[in-house]
Parts: C-alpha cells; sequence; structure tokens
C-alpha cells in the first residue's frame, strides 16, 4: 500500500516537467516531421503523403554545399571559440588566486552578453567596411594601401562573428569544470617532476574534457543552427542550412522547410551523438 | 480559429444592441457607434504611416492600427491568417498569390466616390490612350473580379475591385555620382566589371529576379517572353548569368531591408544597386549624394492597394469604405507624392500640395523653392528636379511590372542555389 502510494506521488512529481517536454518539445517536433512530407504552394498546404520535399532535398547539389559550409563554419568556430575560451577559462581557474577576482574577472567577461546578440553582431559592419575603422587604421599606419576587401561580407566575417557572440559558451562550462579540478592533483603532478606543460597536458585537459564538450554541444548547436549571422556577415552573399530554411519559410514553403529542418535535426543529433561516446558528461550535470 | 458559439451572455448582449439599433435612427447609431470602431491593416513599411491613423481618428473618428511587415511576412499573413487583419495594405501581385484563398472580399467601384478619376494604369491598364501595356503582373489584370464572390480575375473593368490602388512607382538603380564618376544609362552597369565589388541586388527572389531580368535583356544576352512570367529556360539562363557573376565577385552584398539598402549606398560599400526611392531621399538627407538613375531600358514598377477582409461585415465594412474613399480624397495621396511616390488619383492629391511640390514631384519642373519631405528633411534645393522626370515621362517608361510567375517554385529553389553559390 506503502509502496503504490509512493510511485503515485512519484508520477505526479515528474508530471508537469513530463507535460510541458510533451507539450513545447515533442509534440512541435512531430509536428514538423509531419509536414515535412506535405506538398504546399504559394498559397495553400497540402495534407497529402509525399516524398518529394526529401527527394529534391537529396537529389539538389546545393544541399550538400549548403551543409558542406554549415559544417565547415561549425569547425572553425569550434576550433576558435575552444581555443580562446580554454586559455580565458584555464587564466581565471588557475592563474587568478583570489575568489573575488575570479568572480569579478568572470562577470566581467558576460557584460558584453548583457546586449543583444544582433546588435553585437551588427556593430562589427561599420568596424569592417571598406571605409571602416579597421581599413582606416591599418591604412594611415601604411601597412595597406588599399582597404580590404574580405574583412567584411565573406567567411572571414561569419566566422569572426560566431567566435565574437559564442565563446562566452565556452568559456562558462570550462571554468566551471576547472574549478571542479582538486588542487591537490596539481601539486601531486609538480611533486612527480612534471613541467607545467605536461601537467597541463596530462591532468587538467583530461579532467576538462566534460566541460570542453558541454561547450562544444552549445557552440555547434548554435553555430549549425543559426541563419541571421550568415546572413548579415556574409551580406546575403553565402548560405547555411538556417537560411535554407529561412528562405523557404519567407516563401511559404512551409513543407520544404520542415524537410530541411528535419534533416538538420537529424544531423545535429548524429553529431551530438558521436561526440558522446568520447566523454562522459553525466558527472558534469 | 474565431469561436462560433454563442454564450448566454453575448446573446444577451447582440439581442440588446438590435433592439438599440432597430428603436433608434441609424445616423445617430453611426456616430456613436463608429468611435468604438477600429480597423485593423498590415502592409509593408511604405505607406503604413503613423501619421495616417492619427489622420483617420481626426477626419473620420475610428482608430486604425497599423503594422508594418515586409514584403514575404505580408503575404504569409493574408494568406494565412485571415482573422488578424481587416485591411491589407498589399502590392498587386501579392494579391494574385493571395486572392485564390479567398481570405479577401471584392469591392463595389459604385461605392468609391473618386473611381472614376483613379489612374488608367490600375483600369484599363494603360496611363494614356496610346501607352503599351509593360510585362510582369500588371495592375489591371489582377484589379478585377466578375462578381463579389469572384474567385478568378477579370480581363476588363467589372465594377467589382480586388485592390483599390493607393500608392505606386517606378524603381530603377541607384548610384553613387560621386564614386562612379561617368554618366551611367543603362541596366547593363549593374554587371560591368568596372563595379567588381561593390554592385549590389536585393535578395527577395520575386524582386530580384527581375531587375536580373532587366539587366540580361540589356545586355542582349536573353530576349524574354514575359519577364514576368518566365520558363525554365530562361530563369536557368538568368541565374547562370547572375551565378558567374557572383563568382567573380561582382557583388558586395545582398539586401533584404530598406536599411540594409541604405547603409550599403551611404557607407560607399557598394555604388550601383537595385534601389527603392525613399531609400534614395535617405542616403540623399545624409548628405550623400545618391541618384535614382533613369536608364534607357525603362523601369521595373510595383504598385500596391488596399484590400478588405473577408471577415468584415455591416458597420466595420462601412467605415472601411469610408475609409478607403477617404484614402483617396487628396490627404494621403500628396503625402505619398512629397515622399516620391504616386497617388492613385493624383488631381485630388494636388489640392494638398504646394504649387512648387506638384511641379516638382508630379510635372518634372524645376523645384522653386526647397522641396521638403513630409518629416522636414530637405530633399531638393530651389532649381534641381527629379531624377526621371515627370509622372508621364516615369510611368509612361515601365518595362516590367513585379510579379509573380506560374514556375514561381522553381525560381525560388534557383534563386536558394544563386545565394548559396
Amino acid at each position: 500500500m506503502k509502496h503504490a502510494r509512493e510511485t503515485v506521488i512519484g508520477w505526479l512529481q515528474a508530471a508537469p516537467l513530463t507535460l510541458v517536454l510533451l507539450g513545447f518539445l515533442v509534440a512541435p517536433i512531430v509536428t514538423i516531421f509531419i509536414v515535412s512530407f506535405w506538398q504546399a504552394t504559394e498559397f495553400s498546404i497540402i495534407p497529402a503523403f509525399s516524398f518529394e520535399n526529401y527527394e529534391f532535398l537529396f537529389g539538389s547539389p546545393v544541399t550538400y554545399k549548403v551543409f558542406m559550409a554549415t559544417f565547415r563554419y561549425a569547425f572553425l568556430t569550434w576550433a576558435f571559440t575552444l581555443a580562446i575560451g580554454f586559455t580565458v577559462a584555464y587564466y581565471l581557474a588557475f592563474h587568478i588566486r583570489s575568489q573575488t577576482m575570479q568572480i569579478a574577472l568572470f562577470l566581467l567577461c558576460t557584460i558584453p552578453f548583457w546586449t543583444s546578440n544582433i546588435i553585437r553582431m551588427i556593430s562589427w559592419i561599420p568596424f569592417l567596411g571598406r571605409n571602416g575603422i579597421a581599413n582606416q587604421t591599418l591604412m594611415s599606419w601604411g601597412v595597406i594601401d588599399q582597404p580590404l576587401e574580405w574583412l567584411l561580407y565573406s567567411d572571414f566575417s561569419v566566422i569572426l562573428a560566431f567566435v565574437h557572440l559564442y565563446t562566452l559558451f565556452m568559456v562558462v562550462p570550462i571554468f566551471n569544470t576547472m574549478m571542479r579540478i582538486d588542487r591537490n592533483l596539481l601539486e601531486a603532478a609538480r611533486d612527480n617532476g612534471a613541467s607545467g606543460f605536461q601537467t597541463l597536458i596530462h591532468v587538467i585537459v583530461p579532467l576538462t574534457k566534460p566541460g570542453i564538450m558541454i561547450g562544444t554541444i552549445f557552440v555547434l548547436t548554435l553555430v549549425m543552427g543559426d541563419f541571421i549571422t550568415v546572413r548579415f556577415m556574409s551580406g546575403s552573399q553565402r548560405a547555411n542550412v538556417g537560411r535554407l530554411i529561412s528562405n523557404d519559410i519567407s516563401l511559404l514553403q512551409y513543407p520544404s522547410a520542415a524537410a530541411t529542418a528535419v534533416v538538420l535535426l537529424c544531423t545535429v543529433l548524429i553529431v551530438i551523438g558521436i561526440l558522446l561516446r568520447f566523454v562522459n558528461i553525466r558527472k558534469e550535470l | 480559429m474565431a469561436k462560433t458559439g454563442f454564450t448566454r451572455r453575448s446573446l444577451l448582449k447582440t439581442g440588446a444592441a438590435a433592439a438599440v439599433a432597430s428603436a433608434l435612427p441609424a445616423p445617430m447609431i453611426w456616430a456613436q457607434e463608429i468611435k468604438n470602431i477600429t480597423l485593423r491593416q498590415f502592409g509593408t513599411g511604405v505607406s503604413n504611416l503613423n501619421d495616417v491613423a492619427t489622420r483617420v481618428k481626426e477626419d473620420l473618428g475610428f482608430t486604425l492600427e497599423m503594422t508594418a511587415l515586409d514584403s514575404d511576412a505580408v503575404t504569409q499573413r493574408a494568406a494565412t491568417q485571415p482573422d488578424s487583419f481587416d485591411i491589407a495594405d498589399i502590392e498587386y501581385w501579392i494579391c494574385k498569390k493571395v486572392w485564390p484563398t479567398g481570405n479577401l472580399q471584392a469591392m463595389d467601384t459604385s461605392k468609391i466616390a473618386n473611381y472614376d478619376k483613379i489612374v488608367g494604369i490600375f483600369r484599363s491598364g494603360k496611363l494614356t490612350p496610346e501607352s503599351t501595356i509593360a510585362q510582369g503582373t500588371a495592375p489591371h489584370s489582377v484589379g478585377f473580379v466578375e462578381g463579389p464572390g469572384g474567385t478568378s480575375f477579370a480581363k476588363e473593368e467589372t465594377g467589382w475591385m480586388t485592390l483599390i490602388p493607393t500608392i505606386y512607382n517606378a524603381d530603377t538603380l541607384g548610384i553613387r555620382p560621386d564614386l562612379i564618376g561617368r554618366p551611367i544609362s543603362s541596366w547593363t552597369e549593374l554587371l560591368n566589371p568596372e563595379f567588381k565589388g561593390k554592385a549590389s541586388i536585393l535578395d527577395i527572389s520575386s524582386i530580384g529576379i527581375m531587375d536580373m531580368a532587366m539587366v540580361c535583356e540589356a545586355m542582349g544576352e536573353i530576349t524574354y517572353g514575359d519577364k514576368g512570367n518566365m520558363t525554365r529556360e530562361e530563369i536557368d539562363k538568368t541565374m547562370a548569368i547572375f551565378t558567374e557573376a557572383k563568382k567573380n565577385g561582382q557583388f558586395r552584398a545582398f539586401w533584404k531591408t530598406f536599411d540594409e539598402s541604405v547603409n550599403l549606398m551611404a557607407s560607399g560599400e557598394v555604388v550601383i544597386q537595385s534601389m527603392w526611392s525613399p531609400a534614395i531621399t535617405a542616403v540623399k538627407s545624409r548628405g550623400i549624394p545618391c541618384v535614382y538613375q533613369p536608364l534607357k531600358e525603362g523601369y521595373r514598377s510595383w504598385g500596391g492597394g488596399l484590400g478588405l477582409s473577408k471577415s468584415l461585415t455591416g458597420m466595420e465594412l462601412d467605415a472601411a469604405y469610408e475609409y478607403i474613399n477617404w484614402y483617396l480624397s487628396g490627404w494621403v495621396g500628396g503625402y505619398l507624392m512629397r515622399q516620391g511616390y504616386y497617388s492613385a488619383v493624383p488631381e485630388t492629391s494636388k489640392n494638398f500640395m504646394s504649387e512648387n511640390e506638384w511641379g516638382y514631384w508630379f510635372e518634372g519642373k524645376a523645384a522653386t523653392d526647397v522641396i521638403t519631405s513630409p518629416t522636414g528633411d530637405v530633399l531638393a534645393q530651389a532649381g534641381e528636379t527629379r531624377d526621371g522626370g515627370s509622372f508621364y515621362d516615369r510611368m509612361g517608361a515601365v518595362a516590367c511590372w513585379n510579379a509573380v510567375m506560374d514556375e514561381n517554385q522553381y525560381m525560388v529553389r534557383k534563386w536558394n542555389e544563386f545565394i548559396a553559390s
């Protein structure tokens, strides 16, 4: 009797979250999945089962090209955010001794994130433009004679904006993991004659892996799902999967957009699935 | 979804209202109740002006709520959310897409006081009796239906209008004369290697493809049957030419919003691009020279109008007609014409413009005094003339109307390829 009651209470306690997830996560995804098999004209959606959207998607060379571009953006952004994020977190965790200072500097890192994503992104445009501050400064220093065209509306500017926008998502989990590393381990490494670099490679990096993995998941999902950064920073000259979807939506091609979204979702899930094979992040959560 | 069930309370309410309505003389009800009416209008930014809403409240007494969206979002809403608006301020090519959904109702032209004065473009399709009709979705071709419930467009005036025309203009390329330093006279200049990395077109497929077609035709590369309704082969050829130019680095960027086009031009990132008339004005008002360059091949033109939601009935419908009649009576027309657009009934707008303004904007005469926008920005000094000249010079040189093609879906996919290439 008592046992049954506990079971009921357990179910009840889990119910609110389950309902929220069912209503706001599972149901929309199922809807998207269903719609992806429908057909559409400019002004109506036809609920008929058809593989046409997927056939077009997998039959078009553009799809592969755009997915490759998306992977490239994701990889490059990941590499840079990891390098910068790890360095910053390392500095905060191991070089700053006082906790007050650590917290203060950590908050300092977050200050730019109090403004909107879009604003931080767009503010690069006047800076990098043909007659922008960067080019004018370089020209006044005599480094270049002609303005550098590739600073803006190029892959460079897209990745720069991504790195700027998402580095914090790398810093936070890595910093968090580093702070949990038992300092005795570092001392032990030193006592056993490890150099600073050896300690880093053999002690800190392995212990920081879960944090790196969480940061990686953040950055990858953010970059792969993005469309607005690519649109603004490339001056609409480049495309990633998000832009394909947003173009379809703006032209009322919902089923086609849904099909692309399903493929993107599966891709991202596979990537994350592979990543989780390498590192167990459970103990971090 | 609209709720259709009756509650006891709502039944009592309507019952009481009906009793009052039948007991009292109608005009009094009208005068009192019109103040409670709110009409919800949405449309593109060009004509969704708060000044208009304010003026409606003053002149007509009821409230007009405005929502401004971009043209894709406008199409989307008109097609998918009929209950979210009373009046749709849309372009004619959007009308072609949206009308078949049955979300709009035809308007009885006998209730439109100034109907006979509406410019010929929107009625017979001809600006003057001698004019030829341009390619694309010409407004008159989607302007009429056979009757109140008609779903297919009529070929001539029938007395039932889909949209009441409000605003239109002729578009061309904008240039920075100071950075180009030589005369520009043809659409081909957009792909001239001289402007490599300094050109732009707009990333709205339905309009961008038209600008592309104007260029390809001017280059003599393609002769189109109808630029507004291309065949797949024509679309492929057009895209091939532009894809090659893109790969060669001809374009600095593509723009999607008005502000982007202004910034590209004002910052000097781009010296020649597709542009809209008020964007030129915005660049000029920053003190930067910018010309809306008339080109020998003609203009790409567009027109918009007000459509009524299917769900408008009774007093709201009367208010909507009242609003439309007011719209055509001159004040709005004058306001829009002082921004560089044209009004559907120019002669009523004339009463709301000074002689100098009318001469500059409509007749193409040199300004006799400073020309200012409705918001007070100086747009031209005495002695200057409008780019492209008079109304008849500009609207008479239209080569193509904004359009939606039969092969729209194919074109959209090709456009996506072009952006991704």
